[in-house]
């Protein structure tokens, strides 16, 4: 049924649908509405039978999840930023023990400084958490997602993140498709899970394991990972099939048949970069887009078929390897290595900073050239950052650095742009 | 015919023999029928308090719930010494996630069972003290304020011995760990509050709170069964002195256990929606150096260059907790 709902509305009514048993709420802007919505529901009794615990932290919402996924009962949460790396030792030990669990990630900076605005630091944290890492472009896409991640985390056994941009999806107002319950249902079977705590059949679960069998225990969950490269593509030729469009799958891409430039993004600002590249294929700029949204496995045979042809890339991610540059680009890299390919590494939108067209059609041109640095931040304020080295240089106790910065830009409140 | 005296009471202890109760006055242990929940073959040291107070504690549960028991394990001691692959001593469903969350682990765990419509089966949580009041505090605290339905045993011996025996917040003062060595004017642990985690567990009023130890089995037994027989959140603390960590000898676990009670430095009560509602009363009050002297964790205390200032610190803790709870039987010495 299409409606204009919020993002988060829309996801908990895709969650709705999955029938889960077990949902663990902790409040953390911005993925609240959505945890806020379900209470709701299951509070009026329209989802049942469900138990919704408010629980007191991140770290407990992941380690009830643990339990009741080991007990055989479906189980999400949804957390951001501080919260994902508040309940991180708990995030590795569900992958570990191998639990379905399904997460939304609502993707949102890390302090310090404290901010709530949205880049993909918080779950890129976590590439190697053994969770897999679905990214949405729309909020139809996140809707779509879920219903797909726990088909898909519990076909393997392992646990999915399915990350939404913060806010710019969360909290948008947009038309959404929500499916029926009778799709949903065609769709996801009732979870059957692997192992379980049952008194009729007692197990241990998450025993010690030492050097004679670790690595195995290990390697198989990258093979999980192997196998969801096979699987993701199948599970979103069967979602068309019942729902009738195409979402999910690994990457996605436009206009790269004759494209010189490719241009590489994941989730909500793929639009913005697609609406530039119309912009420059009309003046005749022979530009493409490659979006990823299977992050965790990351599609290297299908990212480097991609790229194959064309001549330059350019990686624009939110989020940044402190020492090193970008991390999606790393990534990326890997795809192409050997292929001699010129890549770019672009860091932007950290911290909710706006991605522009105007910024991206610059940048885009300057690729084009191989003008640019092999790492770039865009719309960075350099006057503000080498005010600050100075000081620094100058000065012993030169103060909280975030301060400074808005003092030198003469910003009294916070602002967009 | 020469008089033969009966003893009705085991040689050295206060425990009236099983063979001269009725059935059903019985031990869970004395029953052949017992459930062997945590099975022989484990790798805990001899004289191990925490597996001896498992043993009892979980068969106890296992007999209450009519075998429809899951459990939940913090990281630690009993976790490792009980289950690395494939030789879990584990008769029952069970599951070890983490250090600090094994409440948590549980809470889901009845909650599945929640919505399985599986009311039958029941949930333990258990950890040692380490997991319990510190690490895992936040979600103990969680799951008693949410009130869910599972008991959690906390096996308390005063430290954190899987890791070499460092001061927990159940460290008492004046003993002597990795992290508290007995050197300079202060020598051990400090004396600070410490963390009574029984009482922090009374003032969330949930149903049931009660400390044991593994010298009264019986009292044991009757308190996991009392506990079982009620719904949402319990908290037991279980006192299992620990031979490596204390410097004891193997053969004295019990006999330190009943001296800690004796002394009234560990009060055994149970508290029923925050309030204390029965205590097992002091039989013979000893002074509290014959509950130090067998341990090395307090050998500083004593001999050339003794602390008796110390010592004497220790037993007004003793003291006030005797007038706290009231544990002096009526015309008691």
């Amino acid at each position: 049924m299409l409606k204009q709902t919020e993002g988060s509305k829309a996801v908990a009514e895709a969650i709705a649908l999955c029938r889960p048993e077990v949902i663990c709420a902790y409040p953390i802007s911005p993925q609240t509405h959505i945890v806020e919505a379900l209470g709701e529901m299951v509070k009026a009794g329209e989802l049942t039978p469900c138990e919704f615990i408010n629980v007191e932290s991140e770290f407990a919402a992941m380690s009830v999840a643990i339990g009741s996924s080991a007990a055989g009962a479906r189980s999400y949460t949804a957390t951001a930023s501080q919260g994902l790396l508040f309940m991180v030792e708990a995030v590795y030990n569900a992958a570990g023990l191998g639990l379905p669990i399904v997460m939304t990630v609502a993707n949102r900076a890390i302090g310090a400084p404290i901010n709530i605005w949205n880049d993909h630091s918080d779950s890129l944290s976590q590439r190697d958490s053994g969770w897999m890492q679905l990214f949405a472009e729309t909020n139809q896409e996140a809707v779509d997602l879920h219903i797909q991640a726990f088909r898909l985390a519990e076909e393997l056994s392992m646990p999915i993140m399915v990350c939404m941009d913060g806010f710019i999806l969360t909290h948008a107002f947009e038309r959404v498709d929500i499916p029926s319950q009778e799709q949903v249902d065609a769709y996801l079977p009732p979870f059957e899970p692997r192992q379980v705590l049952d008194p009729a059949e007692p197990i241990s679960i998450g025993a010690m394991v030492g050097p004679e069998a670790f690595m195995e225990v290990k390697y198989l969950a990258h093979a999980k990972q192997m196998q969801a490269l096979e699987r993701i593509p199948q599970l979103a030729d069967e979602f068309k099939q019942i729902f009738g469009r195409d979402s999910g799958g690994l990457i996605r891409t436009y206009h790269i048949e004759d494209a010189e430039t490719v241009v590489i993004a994941m989730g909500s600002v793929l639009g913005t970069i697609k609406d530039v590249v119309d912009e420059m294929r009309a003046e005749g700029h022979k530009i493409g887009v490659l979006g990823i949204i299977s992050f965790r496995p990351f599609p290297l045979e299908l990212v480097r078929a991609a790229l194959i042809k064309s001549r330059r890339f350019i990686v624009l991610e939110k989020s940044l390897a402190v020492g090193m540059g970008g991390i999606v680009a790393t990534n990326v890299r890997m795809a192409v290595s050997g292929t001699g390919l010129k890549g770019f590494t672009a860091i932007a939108g950290l911290g909710g900073r706006a991605i522009p067209k105007s910024s991206l059609h610059k940048l885009f041109r300057q690729a084009e050239k191989e003008e640019l640095e092999p790492v770039t931040f865009v719309d960075l304020d350099w006057d503000a950052v080498n005010k600050q080295l100075e000081r620094e240089k100058q000065t012993r106790r030169s103060g909280p650095i975030a301060e400074n910065i808005l003092h030198d830009k003469g910003i009294v409140s916070a602002k967009f742009g | 015919m020469s008089f033969q005296p009966v003893k009705f009471y085991q040689t050295g202890t206060l425990t009236v023999g099983n063979r001269l109760l009725a059935q059903d006055e019985r031990s869970v242990q004395a029953n052949q029928m017992r459930s062997n929940s945590i099975n022989s073959g484990h790798r805990a040291c001899q004289g191990c308090g925490e597996a001896l107070g498992a043993r009892y504690a979980i068969d106890a549960a296992m007999a209450e719930s009519n075998g429809q028991l899951i459990a939940a394990n913090a990281t630690g001691c009993l976790e490792v010494f009980s289950t690395p692959y494939p030789e879990s001593s584990w008769q029952i469903p069970w599951i070890h996630s983490l250090f600090g969350n094994a409440p948590a682990v549980a809470t889901g765990i009845a909650a599945a069972m929640k919505v399985k419509g599986r009311n039958d089966v029941r949930v333990v949580a258990q950890g040692g003290d380490g997991g319990t009041t510190d690490i895992g505090f936040g979600c103990l605290s969680g799951m008693f304020e949410r009130n869910d339905d599972v008991l959690y045993i906390c096996y308390d011996n005063e430290g954190y011995m899987n890791t070499g025996v460092q001061r927990s917040s159940a460290t008492p003062p004046a003993a002597r760990t990795a992290t508290t060595m007995p050197v300079g004017p202060e020598p051990g642990n400090v004396f600070g509050q410490g963390k009574n985690v029984p009482e922090i567990a009374m003032a969330h009023n949930i149903p049931y709170v009660a400390t044991a130890t593994v010298a009264d089995l019986r009292d044991l037994e009757y308190k996991v069964r009392k506990a079982m027989r009620m719904r949402g959140a319990r908290y037991i603390q279980i006192f299992v002195p620990c031979p490596l960590g204390w410097g004891a000898a193997s053969h004295d676990t019990i006999r330190l256990a009943r001296l800690a009670k004796e002394t009234g430095m560990f009060p055994v009560f149970e508290a029923e929606h925050g309030e204390v509602t029965s205590v097992l009363k002091i039989r013979n009050k000893v002074a509290i150096e014959e509950y130090l002297k067998p341990q090395k964790r307090f050998a500083h205390l004593f001999g050339k260059h003794a602390h008796p200032e110390t010592v004497a610190r220790l037993q007004a803790i003793a003291d006030r907790n005797i007038r706290k709870y009231g544990l002096l039987a009526e015309g008691g010495n």
